[in-house]
């Protein structure tokens, strides 16, 4: 198999806002009224906007593992948005090579009234993998979320765990050449955690490119080479995880107990 | 099969590449992309409107064959009802209105289906870049199934009357193409517009309800008189002619013809300019 074209992330003076169409601003009333007053629409044309992400300069290369720390609305998601093509920039450019995988919604189109065969089926489409790969796609999904008895049933009734193991499975199943991940990937519950972190583990080390946007320092200081520091839109700091994490959190941070136990257990054979 | 072996493999270049200030070259670029894209997933929309009935009709005996009986109870008793008004012969009557009904359930779903197009796929289109095409032709394919169940009305009611059209009947496929592309074309537009402004979907309500009643769907355009010409204005009713005509075994004449191609050549303008201007801001307005 010829070798693809090395994965590339490059974002230039990137900035995105919404318009708030609070109420009646949205009306088509108001439109009207706004085309035909003639000067009186400008003024009315004015939306309201929120600046979500405010000139972004970012360029990610093949082994780049970038973290996006920050506050809750200090833009990351949205960011993460923009670099999967969700949101065009109202200002600027983004230009991303290489397949793609955003993981930000963790149940990305599940639908609970349909079985949980259906549902890999339809993600499988949905990543546009060919019939054979979509039945490779449900055996390992499967025995991985560990639904063997449920898998012909409808996930309406599924357990909640069962549920967050087959969301998961689904994410993970497929390896693209840049990975997008949002925080609350990082979350589940304690018995499926380990059996996750090696699966979610061996899904970051394939990937050419990851940005991951993460509350927490052990992952961040682990996974990341880089991290940036987002602040109301814009990049407050920018440079090696352990020092922007020191100047986000206020204090110094280094790796914890377990976690540098678990990262030399994954590193001895 | 090992799980490493399911893993998506990149087969070619993917790339994205987005910018704000696009020239209109470039919006028409995006946004003939996303209509090829969206087309090259037929095997997704198939699906996705395959489910979309099955759903609806979850654990019912009948299944989608319900709409079947209620379109054709409703021909049954309005066939009889408006036979009496109009002093029309029922024999001939029925066909027409069997056929008119379910032609024109298929539009007025059509329809209101596309107001809520994006809005619908809500959380779909702000986790995951998918062409828009793709949610408007699942559209069309939910409808078209349905449709195909509501046929079977039409086809018992000209086997239990014995009245074929013929072989002019053949003339519909051509109509029915035009119905198809003027389907997913009507679908990105008041799909992308309803999505902006709330007020439409209203608006496309009572306009489909008064387009009942005037395009000669219930009532036959000979009842008219010396008017039947003026119907040719109605974009409704030269396109439901295009298909309906050959299926009663009239050709439809060429100012119907000219009328619906026109109409149709006019939407897939406006829908194009729309589409291809917005495209990029649908998922802000959601």
């Amino acid at each position: 198999m010829a070798a693809p074209t090395p994965a590339a992330i490059d974002v230039h003076g990137l900035s995105i806002s919404f318009p708030l169409y609070h109420g009646t601003a949205r009306s088509l009333k108001k439109t009207v009224f706004s085309t035909v007053t003639g000067r009186m629409g400008a003024d009315t044309r004015k939306r309201v906007v929120v600046e979500a992400l405010r000139g972004i300069d970012l360029r990610l290369r093949p082994g780049d593992r970038l973290a996006l720390v920050g506050g809750n609305g200090a833009g990351k998601t949205t960011l993460l948005r923009a670099m999967a093509g969700i949101y065009e920039p109202v200002e600027g450019r983004v230009r991303v090579q290489g397949s793609l995988n955003a993981l930000v919604d963790p149940n990305l189109g599940m639908n609970p009234e349909l079985t949980g065969r259906e549902n890999i089926m339809l993600r499988g489409l949905y990543l546009g993998l060919s019939p054979q790969a979509i039945e490779g796609l449900a055996e390992d999904v499967a025995n991985f979320a560990e639904l063997t008895d449920f898998l012909d049933l409808p996930v309406r009734i599924y357990s909640s765990g069962m549920i967050v193991r087959l969301g998961f499975a689904l994410a993970t199943a497929v390896q693209p050449q840049v990975l997008l991940m949002d925080e609350w990937f990082l979350a589940g519950d304690a018995s499926f955690m380990e059996k996750a972190r090696v699966r979610l583990e061996n899904l970051v080390r394939g990937v050419e490119i990851l940005v991951l946007s993460s509350h927490l320092a052990d992952i961040v200081l682990q996974w990341c080479t880089r991290a940036l520091w987002m602040d109301q839109g814009r990049v407050k700091a920018d440079g090696p995880p352990a020092e922007v994490l020191a100047q986000y959190l206020g204090y110094p941070v280094v790796l914890s107990e377990t976690a540098r136990q678990q990262a030399d257990a994954a590193r001895s054979p | 099969m090992d799980a490493s072996s399911t893993h998506l493999q990149p087969s070619d270049d993917v790339v994205l590449d987005l910018s704000a200030n696009q020239s209109w070259a470039e919006r028409h670029r995006e946004a003939w992309r996303d209509v090829r894209e969206g087309m090259a997933q037929w095997r997704l929309i198939w699906t996705l409107a395959w489910l979309d009935i099955r759903l609806r009709y979850r654990g019912s005996m009948l299944g989608p064959f319900w709409l079947t009986i209620s379109t054709g109870a409703m021909v049954f008793a309005m066939g009889l009802l408006y036979s009496l008004l109009f002093k029309l012969e029922l024999r001939e009557y029925i066909p027409f209105l069997a056929l008119s009904l379910v032609l024109w359930s298929f539009v007025g779903s059509l329809v209101s289906d596309a107001c809520i197009a994006f809005t619908s796929n809500e959380s779909l289109i702000r986790s995951v870049r998918m062409p828009f095409t793709l949610y408007a032709a699942r559209i069309v394919v939910r409808n078209l199934v349905v449709l195909a169940h509501n046929a079977v009305v039409v086809v018992v009611v000209y086997l239990l009357l014995w009245s074929w059209p013929g072989g002019v009947a053949a003339l519909a496929l051509p109509g029915m193409v035009l119905w198809l592309v003027n389907a997913v074309a009507l679908s990105l537009l008041l799909g992308t517009i309803c999505t902006r402004l709330h007020d439409i979907p209203p608006i496309v309500a009572s306009v489909m309800q008064m387009a009942f009643f005037m395009s000669a769907v219930i009532w036959k355009p000979s009842q008219l008189g010396e008017l039947e010409w003026t119907l040719a204005f109605n974009p409704f009713f030269s396109l439901l002619e295009v298909v309906r005509g050959p299926l009663m075994g009239v050709v439809p004449s060429d100012l119907i013809l000219g009328s619906a191609l026109a109409y149709s050549a006019l939407l897939w303008l406006v829908t194009w300019l729309v589409f291809a201007r917005v495209r990029g801001r649908i998922a802000f307005w959601l």
